[in-house]
């Protein structure tokens, strides 16, 4: 079944190409023709130029600059004219991964907070969203209200989501307390979740709650590749729903898994807006993301350079993680394909 | 597949090149020109109940300017919570307002920057001079031996603000005037689901207002002279230990204040669920939550014993607004005129009286609307008894690494964990160990 997707995929590659050239070709007959080759081969990348001129601005060239800045010692008396600031090598790399110095300690703790939070993340928001997405694969009355609801966390403007979350984990007057402990009794009512140790508690479940509509949107438009017919024909050779699950959808989703769960890796572990909004400039201990950290190096003590040394680390352990993450599935995909 | 990869490829390298993408930078030159003389940018820090408040009452202000001068002042009033990056971000980039606010605690912090434009004593001349504003609102617009980065603009100070109702109902007829008295009465109100005192347990930067005094009270700075820190100075750690204990130990502040960092305790005030708040010119915030001006009393914060003073007396840091011009400026004239309009005389009345704070201004302050006894509690502390935060380049870092220690001392008092002088030590210790080498 995997195999077919692919070929299928990669037919239409070509195929779209193909018009695509033809349609030049018709389009431009008074026009001076390039030659044959150079057309080919320069037209694709000529559509690209726009894209990848706006890349390297809008990526690049600020990331290269976040390079620089981790060599200098960027403090307030250097940011009106940051290249001015004097070259400290690789000190602020010392200070970011000296784990017996407070800066460092801080940092590999938030290290290890951000992976325990982006795993649990990442697991629960497809968990739920691939819940969802095979229950709605079912015709039932109210499937596109319901679909709507679904998306809703997904639609709405992060700032005022996650601002009525902090109203609601209030200890006071907040309506989790309110259900958990006067409704449910489940708690004595007062519980703190924006300070302390349940920080992480409130900090993940209202970034699971704002994931999962992507990951159920992607996995529910991957669900609609798969053929009826297998389903039919596995149902007719007797396989049960979940040898269905098993055998039929969950294969089928890999390539689309594949890029799904590395963006919501990616997205989960640079995420910045929920702890900021939730918790202010000073996150609990028990939820200091490595994005606030970084933020907090960088725009509160006013130690630019610093705070991006820390950022390059980010960005080459994301790079090394992304790459065996690839290298991986890709292998696991050949397996499956021979 | 081969799409799929690729559509991984750049889903991420754009999700990872946000990772590395630190602030961008430009580069700067100059100390203003005049270029354009007619128009200007004003950023106007958050200073009534909300922005819109501010448009209100500076609108019609800006226009007399305007009417005076010909000069369009285009107005943006910028949240607290905004201001500090947005004033990095212009700094950066070298693109900023003509005019700014600023908190008067950050002047030091920006003077180092040399984002704004110094106020030398030719520049001082041309508002009238330094010596038409009072001494301590001048003493927060930079480092010492330095020319100020700012003028006064509004002054304001701490005060202690009681519920009289609550007050007459726990058998107390005089605001406390020591430490020792506030605990003794909070624990007569502290029942029944009331409290004595409100705290912002969660916002850095109001622990810090309050456990700088306290630190004064206890003969500690957390600065040496060099401006290298001393967070943990014993002066310094019993003041903070003070201050949580109030929640932990004298058991004074309800413990739901540790997450409060949104003026909560001023609604908690306003609803007679606390009974007392130390804050600065609180009484249009009382007003916007429906609390009558004869509900509150205003009396001096208190101190360890005596009177309020100078020294181990002081009761409240020099609180305040100050006014800046960007050095980037393409209007500097303008923009010194404009800052000459706002801090005259008959403009700091208008603008004090709306604000309800103490104009610097020492002419001004002789207006009867500044003699109410709110007002006159305020004037007379900043008059005897305030003194400037730390003004040194590392100001704005200190609030945040002290404020957030306090914070999570906070935390471990509303949970129940222990609160000793070991353990306010050592997360005292820590925050010194996160300040940048000055």
């Amino acid at each position: 079944m995997t195999a077919t997707t692919t070929n299928a995929a990669d037919r239409r590659t070509p195929h779209s190409g193909g018009t695509g050239r033809a349609g030049t070709g018709q389009a431009g007959p008074n026009r001076p023709r390039l030659p044959g080759r150079l057309r080919r081969v320069g037209l694709p990348y000529l559509l690209l130029l726009p894209a990848l001129l706006l890349e390297l601005l809008v990526h690049l060239v600020p990331m290269v600059f976040g390079i620089l800045m981790s060599f200098k010692e960027l403090t307030q008396f250097f940011i009106r004219d940051w290249t001015s600031a004097p070259w400290s090598g690789f000190d602020n790399y010392r200070v970011s991964v000296d784990f017996d110095a407070p800066i460092g300690q801080a940092l590999l703790h938030s290290f290890f907070v951000t992976i325990g939070f982006t795993v649990l993340s990442v697991g629960l928001a497809w968990l739920i969203g691939t819940t969802a997405a095979v229950y709605m694969q079912e015709n039932f009355r109210g499937r596109g209200i319901l679909r709507a609801v679904f998306l809703t966390p997904y639609a709405l403007p992060v700032y005022a989501a996650v601002i009525t979350w902090a109203f609601m984990f209030q200890r006071d007057n907040g309506l989790v307390n309110h259900v958990l402990g006067d409704q449910l009794g489940l708690t004595d009512g007062h519980t703190f979740w924006l300070i302390g140790d349940n920080s992480f508690v409130a900090l993940l479940t209202v970034h699971v709650w704002k994931l999962w509509p992507f990951a159920f949107l992607i996995i529910m438009a991957g669900l609609q590749n798969i053929p009826r017919e297998l389903y039919e024909a596995a149902s007719i050779d007797g396989a049960g729903i979940w040898q269905q699950i098993r055998r039929i959808t969950l294969p089928s989703l890999r390539s689309v898994n594949q890029v799904l769960v590395l963006v919501l890796f990616l997205w989960t572990f640079n995420d910045f807006n929920t702890p900021y909004v939730l918790f202010g400039k000073s996150a609990p201990e028990a939820a200091d993301l490595v994005s606030i950290h970084i933020y907090q190096a960088s725009f509160v003590t006013w130690n630019f350079g610093t705070g991006s040394a820390m950022s390059v680390l980010l960005l080459l352990f994301l790079l090394v993680v992304t790459a065996v993450y690839l290298v991986l599935t890709s292998r696991g995909r050949k397996a499956a394909d021979v | 597949m081969r799409r799929l990869r690729a559509a991984a490829v750049i889903a991420t390298v754009t999700a990872l090149s946000a990772a590395a993408t630190a602030c961008g930078g430009g580069t700067s030159t100059g100390g203003g020109s005049n270029d354009s003389p007619k128009t200007l940018t004003y950023w106007a820090s958050n200073q009534g109940p909300d922005v819109q408040a501010d448009k209100k009452i500076l609108t019609p202000e800006l226009k007399k300017f305007e009417k005076q001068t010909g000069i369009k002042v285009k107005l943006e009033v910028v949240p607290w919570s905004d201001l500090l990056n947005r004033i990095l971000a212009a700094t950066t980039s070298g693109q900023g307002p003509d005019v700014l606010n600023i908190g008067n605690t950050w002047s030091s912090s920006l003077q180092a920057t040399g984002a704004l434009v110094p106020w030398d004593s030719a520049q001082y001349a041309k508002i009238g001079g330094k010596d038409r504003f009072t001494a301590s609102a001048v003493g927060s617009t930079g480092a010492e031996g330095k020319d100020p980065a700012a003028v006064p603009l509004y002054s304001m100070a701490f005060a202690l603000y009681y519920n009289k109702q609550m007050f007459k109902d726990a058998g107390i007829s005089t605001p406390p005037a020591t430490w020792d008295e506030l605990v003794a009465d909070g624990k007569k109100i502290s029942k029944g689901g009331k409290f004595a005192l409100g705290a912002e347990g969660s916002n850095p930067v109001e622990n810090i207002h309050q456990t700088f005094v306290l630190g004064k009270q206890h003969g500690a700075d957390f600065f040496d002279a060099k401006g290298n820190p001393t967070f943990t100075s014993p002066g310094a750690v019993a003041a903070v230990k003070q201050y949580v204990d109030f929640m932990a130990k004298d058991k004074i502040i309800a413990p739901g204040n540790a997450e409060y960092s949104q003026n909560q305790s001023l609604e908690d005030f306003a609803k007679n669920k606390t009974a007392m708040v130390l804050w600065q010119n609180a009484s249009t915030t009382f007003e916007a939550h429906g609390m009558k001006a004869s509900d509150w009393g205003v009396a001096p914060v208190p101190v360890a014993s005596g009177k309020p003073g100078f020294g181990k007396q002081v009761n409240s840091m020099v609180a305040g607004i100050n006014i800046a011009i960007f050095k980037n400026t393409k209007n500097l004239k303008g923009a010194t005129d404009f800052v000459k309009f706002m801090t005259s005389t008959d403009e700091q009345k208008v603008l004090c009286k709306a604000y309800a704070n103490i104009p610097p201004v020492k002419d001004a302050q002789s207006d009867p609307a500044f003699s109410t006894p709110e007002a006159t509690a305020l004037k007379n502390t900043l008059l005897t008894s305030a003194a400037p935060l730390p003004q040194v380049p590392n100001e704005s870092q200190y609030e945040t690494a002290v404020g957030t220690a306090v914070k999570s001392l906070f935390t471990d008092a509303a949970s129940g964990r222990p609160v000793t002088t070991d353990s306010v030590k050592a997360a005292l210790t820590k925050a010194e160990q996160q300040m940048p080498k000055s």
